[in-house]
């Protein structure tokens, strides 16, 4: 480093060794034609999934495009309230904006009907008896207290059903977790089926066929 | 070097605000637009990349799930660039010269209305000296062009016909935010929204998504009758503090232009991504453009400024007007950053 010359001035003036420079932006944030649908099933207590054609995924909450087929889903779907955990985490660290007391479980559940998981909390069971597999339904605010979010479910709860122990995200074909990745390797067009054209996927490379 | 081609273009109309829709519904169209008028599906594309950035929105990692527009499984090769599109075109350009691949997809959006534009747009400044003033997009660009009228190059009245003159031609582009016929004089009787600019000096703030199709030799030329060859692409970028640039010309631009061959022929249309009047002037200079090419005819960026988008734009209004005849060879041009910070020049030719 070259020495600097600083002007007499400044010389006797504290080095800066840092600075902070607090920034915010704020927006105006609209939900877009997917997600509005699927909030103003909310209002009535539904939980509407949707899908680009009949035969295609159902997507809960949908956000505008299938991903396998680059479509937008039109057909609105009402699922069940009742799903199966597929995937949890127990909470045990207060952070800023949680107004929950810490342990809690936040799970991934594959409502019945729906080809993808929505993020939900679980509650009336103690943290550590979560389980994947175990079948759960949601519990929401009281009627007056409804609005257009996903918070009008205030959690779900176990159903006391036998668990679902074979519990599969579609398309996830060897169960959940890392998706369809296997000893590192990443899914190809080998051992994806192309959803599009109906190729690829072959049981002879661990495919669905 | 491959010869690469654009074979389609497609854009969304230019509004000021798509509240309607999220990112990935606005985009969709685009997508699908340009794949559909080759015939194409995803499954044909070797490559996929696209330019945009979250801030605009503030929808952290927006990127990926406007990814869901085209399809992305199984896996698809793809990237994406913190960039207006034109780069990403760049990458994919790149990709195909390296004969893995003979096709790829570029898009790019932007949907600006939900934030304050000029303020979001200072978060992209030197974060330590000039980001905490919170120096917006046009006062800086006020500060250009005040040298550059300073500097004895160009007059208000200069700037006034650009003004004239583009939104003019808006009127004949369907995708236009805004088109009106006005004199030059009209537009100096303005007042000053940000001295020297008026209003009318300024682009519009724009929602909007578009989208190429790139394709290598044969199969470009199997997929259309009259592909855009590129011919030469080239970018450059100036340093980050504004007082380390003279901001009266586009260096830049310049070596751009020089590397991507625009001097080796005719130029018989140019798409200059100039968002304020004077840019267009400078631009034209540092580009070495002469009276003989027509600038800007779809309106440019004063007739709409989706941001990440309307570079790539650029390129494909030169492209469109090659494919349907109307020129035979065209430059585009597409910046990024305060005060032409970055500069990417592209060269389209027709072949007879």
């Amino acid at each position: 480093m070259p020495e600097i010359q600083l002007p007499a001035s400044l010389q006797d003036v504290e080095a800066v060794r840092s600075v902070r420079t607090p920034a915010r932006l704020d927006y105006t944030f609209t939900p877009g034609d997917a997600t509005s649908r699927f909030l103003a099933g909310i209002t009535q207590k539904k939980i509407i999934g949707q899908q680009a054609n009949p035969d295609s995924r159902v997507y809960v909450p949908a956000r505008g495009a299938d991903p396998e087929l680059g479509a937008a889903t039109p057909i609105e779907v009402e699922v069940a309230q009742v799903g199966t955990v597929t995937s949890f985490c127990v909470v045990n660290l207060q952070f800023y904006g949680s107004g929950m007391e810490i342990p809690y479980t936040s799970a991934l559940i594959l409502l019945d009907g729906a080809d993808l998981s929505i993020m939900h909390l679980i509650q009336e069971i103690p943290a550590d008896q979560v389980r994947i597999g175990m079948r759960v339904e949601a519990v929401w605010r009281d009627d007056a207290d409804i609005e257009p979010t996903l918070e009008s479910i205030k959690w779900f709860r176990p159903t006391g059903e036998p668990d679902d122990v074979n519990v599969r995200i579609p398309g996830e074909i060897r169960g959940t977790g890392l998706g369809s990745w296997v000893g590192g390797v990443a899914p190809t067009e080998l051992t994806v089926r192309n959803p599009r054209t109906g190729e690829g996927g072959t049981a002879e490379f661990g495919g669905e066929g | 070097m491959r010869d690469i081609a654009v074979i389609s273009f497609a854009q969304t109309p230019a509004r000021r605000s798509v509240p309607e829709l999220n990112e990935v519904e606005m985009l969709m169209p685009a997508v699908h637009g340009a794949l559909e008028q080759v015939d194409m599906t995803i499954d044909d594309i070797g490559f996929t990349c696209s330019g945009s950035t979250d801030y605009l929105a503030g929808t952290a990692f927006s990127f990926v799930s406007t990814l869901d527009s085209v399809g992305p499984w199984p896996p698809i090769q793809e990237s994406h660039v913190e960039m207006d599109g034109a780069w990403a075109l760049y990458e994919a350009w790149v990709k195909l010269q390296l004969g893995e691949i003979d096709t790829a997809l570029v898009y790019a959006y932007a949907k600006s209305s939900p934030g304050d534009l000029p303020m979001v747009l200072t978060r992209q400044l030197d974060p330590i000296t000039v980001g905490p003033l919170w120096a917006d997009s046009v006062s800086l660009a006020a500060l250009q062009a005040r040298s550059l009228l300073d500097s004895g190059k160009a007059t208000e009245a200069d700037m006034a016909e650009v003004v004239a003159r583009s939104r003019k031609d808006a009127l004949g582009n369907p995708n236009a935010q805004l088109a009106w016929d006005r004199s030059a004089e009209d537009i100096l009787a303005e007042e000053y929204h940000i001295a020297p600019l008026r209003k009318s000096d300024c682009a519009p703030i724009t929602d909007g998504a578009a989208a190429i199709v790139l394709a290598a030799g044969d199969v470009a030329r199997s997929k259309v009758k009259r592909p855009a060859w590129i011919r030469g692409i080239d970018h450059r970028v100036e340093p980050i503090h504004l007082g380390l640039r003279d901001l009266t010309i586009s260096a830049s631009t310049s070596i751009a232009a020089g590397k991507a061959g625009v001097a080796d022929g005719k130029v018989d249309i140019a798409e200059l991504h100039a968002p304020f009047s004077h840019q267009e002037l400078i631009l034209k200079e540092a580009i070495g453009l002469g009276d003989d090419t027509t600038i800007n005819p779809s309106g440019g960026a004063l007739a709409a400024n989706a941001m990440m988008t309307a570079g790539l734009i650029r390129i494909g209004e030169v492209a469109t007007r090659i494919s349907n005849g109307e020129a035979d060879r065209g430059v585009a041009h597409a910046t990024s950053g305060p005060c032409l910070q970055q500069n990417l020049v592209t060269v389209l030719e027709g072949e007879n």
